[in-house]
C-alpha cells in the first residue's frame, strides 16, 4: 500500500498539495502516483512566473514506460520549482512528498475551501486501493 | 492471393460479432460534413502488366541524359557496393522495427546512421530519420515551438531562401496547428538574408528561425550571424543542410556562439539515386537540451544483462503509441531502407571521400559558372560563395532554352520564375563530382549554340529584292 499522509490534499489526478504557513502551496506527484510510474527518467517543470489554471497540464513526469501530464490542483502563479529534478528525477521514485516536490505556487485565492476537486487522505486511498485491486 | 485476405463472408462474420451491419457504419461516428466523399482524379487500378510498362516508359524519359539539375536532389556517384548490400533480403525486407530489440542488426545499422549525422551536424542527437527533408523540416518547426520556453509565440520566421516547396510543406503542415509562417526576406542582388537588415524582425517575438545552408540557391548563408540574432532574440535556430556540403562547411553545432539548435534536412544525396521524385528520406538533429522533444525513433547502445553491447529503441515514451493525441510528432516510423543506403554510403565513402565528393562537386559547379558566363547573355545572379549551385540569368525565355537542351539529353537547370517571378529568366544549376569536364563542354557548347538561335537579331540590312 502507498504511503499516502494525513496532511495533505489530493487530486483525482494524482497531485498531492501542502498548504504552507506563508499562504502558498507545494504540489507533487503521489507515491502511488509514482509508483505506477516507475523509474522516472526525466521531469519537465514549469517556468517560473507562468500563471496556471486549475486542472491545466503544468508539468510531464517520464519514466521508461510513459510520459504523463502533471496537472496544476489550483489556479496562481508559480513561484518556485524544484530545480534538482532536473538531474536527479528518481528524487521522485524515493521521496515523492518531500525531496521529490515539484512546484510552489502562490494561489490567486489564498483560501483553501473555494480550491475545487481536492480531496482528504482518505477519500485518496480509496481511489488509489482501486487503482491497486 | 489477393492483398486483403478476407473473404466477404470473414468479413459478414466480423460485423456481425460487434453487431454492426457495414464497414461504413464503422465511420459513422465522423460527420457527413467532414467527409472527402469520392476521390476524383483517381483513375481505376491496373494489372501488374500495366503498371510494370507504364513504369519502364516513365523510366525511359529520364534515362540517358546528362543533369545539371539539383534544386533540393543531387545526383551523386553511388558505389554499386551500396545498394548489392541496401536489397540483400536482410535488410530489404525489414520495416521500421516495431520489435526492436529482436532486430539488433537493424538497430545497430540506425545507431551507427545517428552516430554519422550527430558527427556530421555537430549536433547532440540525431533520430532515426522521417520521411523527407520538407516533412523533416515541417517536424522541426513543430518542435522549436513546443520546445522554445523562452517564447509562448507560435509565429516562426522562415528565410525566404529556405526551398519553395519545403515553405509549401511546412505551410501545409504547421498552418491547422495555429503555427504561423513570417517570411524573413532576401537580398535581391546577394541571394541571402542580410544580417545587417534584420531590425524590422526585431521584438517580435518569434519561436524559431529557420534558415538554409546553403540556401535554395546554392549560395551561403551569413549562418554565425544569423544564428547569434536569432538566439539573442530568444528564437530556437533551426537549420535546413545539404549533408554533404557539411564535409566542407562548418558544422551547424559550431554556428555562432552557442550553434544551431536543431537541423534537418534532405538525406537523398547519401545514396540514394535520383529516381523520378523519390522515395528519399529526412534527416534530424538536436542538441541534447531538445532531445526529449524531437520526433520520430531514435535507436541507443547499452549493455544487457550479460554485460554485452545491445541495441535498444530509446526515449518511446513520447511516441505516439504512449502519448497518443499528446504524442511529439504524428511519426514514429522512419525511412528504414534508405537510411540503410546512406549509412552503407557513409561507411564505404568514409570522412574523406565525402569531403572529396563535396570537393569535386564545387570544382566543377566553378568550372561550368566560369565556362558558361563567358558565353553572350549568360551572366551570374548572385556573387556570393556557393557550394555546387548558382542562379544564371539568360537573354532568352528559359523555357525554350530548357526544352532545347533536354532535346540533346542535358539536363540544363531548374527554372526559378514559378516560386521567385522576381527571377525571371533564371535558372538554378548544379554541378555534382559525376559531372566531367566532357559534360561541361557539351552544356557549353549546346547553351551557345541555342541562344545564338533564340536571340538571332533580325538582320540589320534590309534585303534589296
Amino acid at each position: 500500500m502507498s504511503d499516502v499522509p494525513e496532511s495533505l490534499k489530493y487530486t483525482e489526478t494524482h497531485e498531492w498539495v501542502r498548504q504552507e504557513e506563508d499562504g502558498t502551496v507545494t504540489v507533487g506527484i503521489t507515491d502511488h502516483a509514482q509508483h505506477l510510474l516507475g523509474d522516472l527518467v526525466f521531469v519537465e517543470l514549469p517556468e517560473v512566473g507562468r500563471a496556471v489554471s486549475s486542472n491545466e497540464e503544468f508539468a510531464v513526469v517520464e519514466s521508461v514506460k510513459a510520459a504523463t501530464d502533471v496537472y496544476s490542483p489550483v489556479t496562481g502563479e508559480v513561484l518556485e520549482v524544484n530545480e534538482a529534478l532536473q538531474d536527479t528525477p528518481e528524487l521522485i521514485n524515493g521521496d515523492a512528498y518531500g525531496e521529490g516536490w515539484m512546484v510552489r505556487i502562490r494561489p490567486e485565492d489564498p483560501d483553501p475551501e473555494s480550491w475545487e476537486g481536492l480531496m482528504d487522505a482518505a477519500a485518496y486511498k480509496d481511489l488509489a486501493a482501486k487503482d491497486e485491486e | 492471393m489477393p492483398f486483403i485476405p478476407h473473404t466477404e463472408r470473414e468479413v459478414q462474420e466480423m460485423l456481425a460479432t460487434i453487431g454492426v451491419h457495414s464497414i461504413d457504419n464503422l465511420f459513422d461516428e465522423i460527420p457527413p460534413e467532414l467527409r472527402c466523399g469520392p476521390l476524383s482524379g483517381v483513375p481505376e487500378g491496373m494489372s501488374e502488366l500495366e503498371v510494370s510498362r507504364l513504369m519502364h516508359a516513365r523510366a525511359a524519359q529520364d534515362a540517358g541524359a546528362v543533369c545539371f539539375v539539383g534544386a533540393g536532389a543531387y545526383d551523386h556517384h553511388i558505389p554499386a557496393a551500396v545498394w548489392e548490400l541496401t536489397t540483400r533480403g536482410e535488410f530489404y525486407s525489414a520495416y521500421t522495427p516495431y520489435q526492436g530489440e529482436a532486430s539488433q542488426g537493424t538497430l545497430q545499422l540506425i545507431y551507427e546512421f545517428q552516430s554519422m549525422m550527430a558527427a556530421l551536424t555537430g549536433m547532440d542527437v540525431s533520430n532515426a530519420s522521417l520521411y523527407d527533408g520538407a516533412s523533416a523540416l515541417a517536424e522541426a518547426v513543430l518542435m522549436a515551438v513546443r520546445a522554445n520556453r523562452k517564447s509562448k509565440s507560435r509565429r516562426v520566421l522562415i528565410a525566404a531562401t529556405v526551398h519553395p516547396t519545403y515553405r509549401q510543406v511546412v505551410s501545409s503542415i504547421v498552418g491547422n496547428q495555429g503555427i504561423e509562417l513570417v517570411e524573413l526576406t532576401y537580398d535581391r542582388i546577394h541571394g541571402y538574408v542580410d544580417p545587417a537588415r534584420l531590425n524590422d524582425y526585431i521584438g517580435q517575438d518569434h519561436a524559431a528561425l529557420v534558415v538554409s545552408q546553403p540556401n535554395f540557391f546554392g549560395t551561403l548563408e551569413e549562418a554565425d550571424a544569423l544564428t547569434d540574432w536569432a538566439h539573442a532574440q530568444g528564437m530556437l535556430v533551426i537549420g535546413v543542410v545539404n549533408p554533404v556540403s557539411l564535409a566542407l562547411l562548418q558544422a551547424p553545432g559550431a554556428w555562432g556562439e552557442t550553434g544551431a539548435d536543431i537541423v534537418c534536412g534532405e538525406g537523398q544525396p547519401l545514396g540514394v539515386p535520383l529516381a523520378s521524385g523519390g522515395p528519399y528520406f529526412g534527416f534530424m538533429c538536436c542538441k541534447r537540451d531538445y532531445m526529449r522533444q524531437m520526433p520520430g525513433r531514435i535507436v541507443g547502445r547499452t549493455l544487457d544483462l550479460d554485460g554485452k553491447p545491445g541495441y535498444t529503441l530509446t526515449l518511446q515514451a513520447r511516441e505516439q503509441h504512449i502519448r497518443r493525441s499528446k504524442a511529439t510528432s504524428n511519426i514514429c516510423t522512419n525511412q528504414g531502407l534508405l537510411v540503410t543506403a546512406a549509412t552503407i554510403h557513409l561507411s564505404i565513402l568514409g570522412a574523406g571521400g565525402l569531403r572529396a565528393a563535396a570537393t569535386a562537386s564545387h570544382r566543377n559547379a566553378r568550372r561550368l559558372l566560369d565556362s558558361v558566363t563567358r558565353l553572350r547573355g549568360v551572366r551570374q545572379v548572385f556573387d556570393r560563395p556557393f557550394f555546387h549551385e548558382v542562379v544564371l540569368r539568360l537573354d532568352a525565355p528559359i523555357q525554350g532554352v530548357l526544352r532545347a537542351m533536354a532535346v540533346q539529353n542535358v539536363l540544363a537547370g531548374y527554372s526559378l520564375e514559378e516560386y521567385f517571378p522576381e527571377l525571371q529568366n533564371c535558372i538554378l544549376v548544379c554541378a555534382t563530382e559525376k559531372r566531367t569536364e566532357e559534360d561541361i563542354d557539351r552544356y557549353v557548347q549546346h547553351l551557345e549554340r541555342i541562344l545564338s538561335k533564340l536571340s538571332a537579331p533580325t538582320c540589320p540590312v534590309k534585303p534589296k529584292f
